[in-house]
């Protein structure tokens, strides 16, 4: 039912569900790992218990009708939901085999950076004092360093032939989809090991959207990336693996190429061939 | 189709006219007093005004320059007490203001600010005077630091909260720690709101008289030393608005008109020195 070989053999209990054909699995280290996640809102619990592994350097994308707790899970893996009032986590994430709720909050969204839906640059803050903010915030890198980081962040997130001029401008005077890779560089620029995703071109125009896509494929080289998208057209063009949750619970996970194709589950397909949600 | 569209076109300039006379309306008593003090104070305005002394009655001449000097530094003290706990009990309601201590400190605070001037006065004397056994800048200053508290406190809580979340959030994502994402984006980005609030509550103590009376009294000499009763422009409009003396009644005027034109000149000062090219989410 599990293949051994591909987890941690001290992890009696894989996060794929059974049933699910882990030859597929083969050729990728576990990144992330939860492990009978269950994410509550004060006494309204969002998520059942997700067990679910996002192997290193793929694209894992999360779908599922609105409300279904995409994006919680998201934002369990960096810890982003306890910072919401009443946010609650009960089971366990890891991060390479740690355990992240035994780690320190700050250090473990240093290491898991995240984009958001709606681009959110800070609105005080040139182009530059943006990407830069993750490092000079923290004092992570000597001010000498900061340009070439800047640079090769920027230069990641497809933006730098587009702001070079224009450096010292407030970020938020460039387009929505220019903001939303400027959000993206921001996030490289603090040398994530996972990028999280909040569907983060749902708020662009199809050309930008096309641009992310891109650049998620450009990054799943240096980075694991996990993706919660609406577009179900979207998961199917960037992603790995595709994971389906419906109601809180996780319904099915397997290699894109075979959820789109050949879903094991009735819901998946109904939900993919568009019958609900 | 016609009658309809002129009929909603006559409805949109009429309450565009409202609009319009409502600002003039609120405009006019502002210019109204400007110029009445000008005319009124102007002419007692000269450079002994700024320089002299209060002279004795009967003689002509002399200033308020240690009136100018005491308004400042009594609103100085209070700002020394009113703005790091108005600025640091807003942030803590903005943002960990959820649970039953704040609700109960949020309530006060309105209550506070609702309560006469002339009883913060009572509070400082209270508090200061009476210990001390001799008025004083410092029982002033306490007065005033109290009743800008809750002012700044309200204003900068309000401006804090209107900053978005996702603010909050990408920072928290990139690993900034809690007390930097709320001192170097949230407040950052409110900063305009928090010092407009800063600004009206330090303008509101240096129109107040009622504190002052019974804690920094009144001084017609030179001082400096805190621990002694200390002249500031309002009492001395106060008192040479009621006399009977015609040059007083002018150089209370001119107190007036030097009191607007300082808090004026601060709120412009203060401004010019925080502004900054990027404020709020405009280009």
């Amino acid at each position: 039912m599990i293949d051994s070989t591909l987890t941690d053999s001290s992890q009696p209990e894989s996060g794929v569900p059974s049933g699910v054909d882990r030859r597929s699995f083969e050729d990728r280290p576990t990144k992330v790992r939860a492990e009978n996640v269950k994410a509550y809102f004060g006494k309204t619990q969002a998520l059942k218990g997700i067990s679910l592994d996002i192997l290193s350097n793929q694209v894992t994308a999360i779908i599922g009708p609105s409300g279904c707790g995409k994006s919680t899970f998201l934002r369990s893996i960096n810890r982003m939901h306890e910072t919401v009032l009443g946010g609650r986590i009960e089971g366990k994430v890891t991060l390479d085999g740690q355990d992240i709720y035994k780690m320190d909050p700050v250090s473990v969204r240093r290491r898991v950076g995240m984009v958001f839906q709606k681009p959110n640059p800070f609105p005080t803050m040139s182009i530059f004092d943006n990407v830069a903010a993750g490092l000079t915030f923290n004092g992570l890198a000597k001010r000498s360093a900061l340009g070439e980081i800047v640079e090769r962040s920027l230069r990641q997130a497809a933006l730098w032939d587009e702001v070079k001029d224009v450096l010292d401008k407030n970020g938020m005077s460039l387009s929505g989809g220019q903001q939303q890779r400027l959000c993206i560089a921001r996030t490289l620029a603090i040398n994530p090991e996972v990028v999280l995703m909040d569907e983060p071109a749902s708020a662009l125009d199809p050309l930008a959207t096309a641009k992310i896509e891109e650049l998620i494929n450009e990054l799943k080289k240096e980075y694991t990336i996990v993706i919660v998208t609406h577009n179900m057209q979207q998961a199917a063009r960037v992603s790995d693996f595709t994971a389906f949750l419906y109601l809180g619970e996780l319904v099915e996970v397997d290699r894109t190429k075979e959820i789109f194709t050949n879903p094991r589950k009735k819901q998946t397909e109904d939900y993919i061939t568009g019958r609900f949600g | 189709m016609t009658f309809h569209f002129a009929y909603r076109t006559a409805k949109s300039l009429m309450m565009y006219a409202l609009c319009g006379v409502s600002v003039i309306v609120a405009l006019v008593p502002l210019v109204m007093i400007f110029y009445h003090t000008v005319s009124m104070g102007g002419s007692a305005i000269n450079l002994d005004f700024f320089t002299q002394l209060p002279k004795p009655v009967g003689e002509t001449g002399g200033g308020l320059a240690n009136a100018i000097v005491g308004t400042m530094i009594l609103v100085g003290l209070g700002s020394l007490i009113g703005l790091p706990v108005g600025v640091l009990g807003g942030i803590y309601l903005a943002e960990y203001g959820n649970n039953p201590f704040a609700t109960a400190v949020r309530f006060m605070t309105d209550v506070l600010n609702g309560v006469p001037s002339i009883v913060m006065g009572v509070v400082a004397y209270t508090l200061v005077v009476v210990p001390m056994k001799h008025f004083s800048a410092y029982a002033g200053g306490v007065a005033l630091g109290i009743l800008m508290i809750p002012m700044i406190t309200r204003t900068t809580e309000e401006m804090l909260k209107i900053v978005p979340r996702s603010y909050r959030e990408a920072a928290l994502a990139l690993g900034i720690p809690q007390w930097k994402t709320t001192l170097r984006i949230v407040l950052r980005t409110g900063l305009g709101g928090v010092i407009t609030g800063i600004m009206l509550a330090v303008a509101r103590a240096a129109g107040e008289t009622a504190p002052l009376l019974f804690t920094a009294l009144n001084n017609r000499f030179w001082n400096l030393s805190f621990d002694q009763p200390m002249a500031s422009l309002t009492v001395f409009i106060y008192n040479y608005g009621v006399s009977p003396y015609d040059d007083w009644i002018a150089q209370a005027w001119a107190g007036a008109l030097v009191l607007i034109t300082l808090i004026l000149v601060l709120s412009v000062a203060v401004r010019f020195a925080t502004r900054s090219a990027f404020r709020g989410g405009d280009a």
